[in-house]
């Protein structure tokens, strides 16, 4: 087991983000958790990255309590991207994949040969060691967020999570982020745990769903199992057509506008 | 070439030893420039203790101008390196100890020490100390919360605090009918020429272990500027680092504004000056910052003396005319 969290609760002041939420992650899966906004699923991923505290039984990484690693052990065990990186400081694109090496050195974090062959690799995995000397501030959306999956990899963690990688990208830079992932997935074994918005990315490239509604579990499990078009018109509360993807067979998910409601929808 | 060498190991001494070249030439400047202006073939004489070098110029050299050279080296030392670990920190490149108001909470406490006549040191520092410690609570609190750390807000905050703070400063001073009075506005602008070289050792003590410890956490600068959550991610106590750098921070700044008053744009100027030659590198800008921004305090100084026809004028007034239109225009870009 990856991960394993077992009656998490979690409240910001007395409000109750998540609710008694018990799931696992099964190793090399990749787990890609879904709901609508304010249903907590980037505060499940920040409990999970350890940014959140929870409390010591709720959580275990690779069947360890969270508690029982140090900060440095927990660091090479996962890695985290997060949705909006803020770069203020003009740091080289190989200056910030090398930061990755930074959990196994000292407090110093003084790398060697060895730490930059890693990072080339990673820039290397994820396409884009042409950029390796351009700054992170020249760069676009999509090409930055390459680059911090790339400092993930140089971390040589056995979990990789991501909060919404996809957000703010075209729908060509979402497609190769997530053959991406598929691939750090297939080639490395590395556990991929996402959260998104985006249903039909999670219906095309997860091996498991995980809904979320209002701090609590609705449904998990493989996307036919979660992706059916009762339980989405209840979680997000409009109407939707959910039909098949006709190219990989998984569900495919549109919302209907106003407009197309008197179509008869059982003739698809 | 080794591949146990770490790769940063080459770089930094190249730079810190090219720094070091000019630091030595700003002090050499800075003894040998003054009132009573001698020819630099006399100065190395009196320096490398030539027979037939003059006493009287030797006073002026070892009593007078060696130990303003000292304590130029240190404060602007100590002032870039505050510049560097607030922006970092904050996460904002305007950030700076006299621009956010901490070099004036020091000065207010530094004021309330003198005029209930403490000694300078540990008395006055120990104040300044206080005052300093005050105003960064005030900041943090302020910048707290909801709207974290806008670029703008802080810098109307520190506006304002300043403005608070040289207001309580002139109350002070108008309500002491004290013939320190002088003294007191003189030493505000930052004045460099009121210590021995008992003093300069006591500053350098205080110093010298901050300069240390901050080099001690430059990588977790750098990590911290990728985010709070991402360098927790990968490691960093990121409260505890946070808490050192900045009591140790304002420490080094109270103990520069006990000594000499305030000095500003010194962190704003110099921070900048070698990201831009070297990169945003802590484990490279901060042993830059203690060379260079000595280096750069001496020449200011220097300036100080050189400039006017008769007697001096404080350094700070020197760094403020630098460094304000500098800030202002880094503002105008940073704006988006």
């Amino acid at each position: 087991m990856a991960i394993h969290v077992k009656n998490l609760n979690y409240y910001y002041g007395d409000f109750p983000a998540l609710k008694n939420i018990t799931f696992s992650v099964t190793t090399g899966d990749f787990f890609i958790i879904i709901g609508p906004n304010g249903s907590g699923k980037t505060t499940l991923l920040k409990v999970m990255a350890g940014i959140l505290k929870s409390q010591a039984d709720q959580l275990e990484i690779l069947n360890r309590p969270v508690d029982h690693y140090s900060r440095k052990a927990l660091a090479r065990t996962i890695a985290f991207v997060p949705q909006m990186i803020p770069v203020d400081f003009p740091f080289s694109v190989t200056e910030i994949v090398l930061m990755g090496r930074s959990p196994y050195l000292g407090m110093l974090g003084l790398e060697e040969e060895k730490d930059l062959k890693i990072a080339k690799q990673a820039l290397a995995f994820t396409g884009v060691e042409h950029l390796a000397h351009r700054k992170l501030d020249q760069l676009s959306g999509g090409e930055q967020q390459r680059v911090f999956v790339a400092k993930a990899i140089c971390q040589e963690p056995e979990i990789i999570l991501l909060d919404e990688p996809t957000a703010s990208l075209d729908l060509a830079h979402q497609v190769r982020l997530m053959d991406l992932m598929e691939k750090l997935k297939n080639e490395r074994g590395i556990t991929v745990v996402m959260v998104s918005h985006d249903v039909n990315l999670a219906a095309m490239y997860g091996d498991r769903l995980l809904l979320l509604n209002k701090g609590e579990i609705v449904e998990m499990g493989d996307p036919k199992e979660v992706l059916t078009f009762q339980t989405l018109e209840q979680v997000y509360g409009c109407t939707l057509l959910v039909d098949e993807n006709p190219l990989g067979k998984t569900p495919r998910v549109t919302p209907v506008p106003r407009k197309f409601m008197n179509i008869d929808r059982q003739e698809e | 070439m080794n591949t146990k060498t770490p790769l940063l190991l080459k770089r930094l001494s190249v730079i810190s030893l090219s720094l070091l070249l000019v630091l030595l030439i700003a002090m050499f400047l800075g003894i040998s420039m003054g009132s009573t202006t001698s020819g630099i073939k006399v100065v190395f004489q009196s320096l490398f203790k030539a027979k037939e070098s003059d006493p009287m110029l030797d006073t002026i050299i070892w009593q007078i101008r060696f130990p303003r050279v000292l304590l130029a080296t240190l404060v602007g030392a100590a002032l870039s390196l505050g510049g560097l670990v607030f922006q970092a920190l904050l996460r904002n490149p305007l950030a700076e100890p006299y621009i956010l108001g901490i070099s004036g909470g020091s000065a207010i406490g530094a004021i309330i020490g003198i005029l209930i006549g403490l000694s300078r040191f540990p008395g006055v520092s120990l104040m300044a100390f206080a005052g300093s410690i005050a105003i960064l609570l005030l900041i943090l609190v302020m910048s707290s919360g909801q709207t974290i750390l806008k670029k703008d807000a802080l810098l109307l905050s520190g506006v304002m605090v300043n403005a608070f703070c040289a207001a309580v400063i002139m109350f002070l001073v108008s309500m002491t009918q004290d013939s320190r009075l002088h003294n007191i506005i003189f030493w505000l602008m930052g004045d460099l020429s009121m210590v021995d070289m008992g003093h300069v050792g006591i500053l350098a003590a205080i110093l010298c272990p901050c300069f240390i410890l901050i080099f001690w956490f430059s990588n977790s600068m750098n990590l911290l500027l990728m985010g709070k959550e991402m360098a927790q991610t990968m490691g960093v106590n990121i409260k505890a680092v946070t808490v050192i750098l900045l009591v140790t921070t304002s420490f080094m700044v109270s103990a520069t504004v006990s000594y000499c008053g305030l000095v500003g744009f010194v962190g704003l100027v110099v921070p900048h000056l070698l990201r831009l030659v070297f990169g945003p590198d802590h484990r490279v800008l901060v042993p830059a910052c203690v060379l260079g921004g000595g280096a750069y305090l001496v020449f200011c100084d220097v300036l100080a003396r050189v400039l006017p026809k008769q007697g001096e004028m404080p350094a700070g007034v020197i760094t403020a005319m630098i460094g304000a239109p500098l800030f202002i225009f880094l503002l105008k870009k940073t704006r988006r």
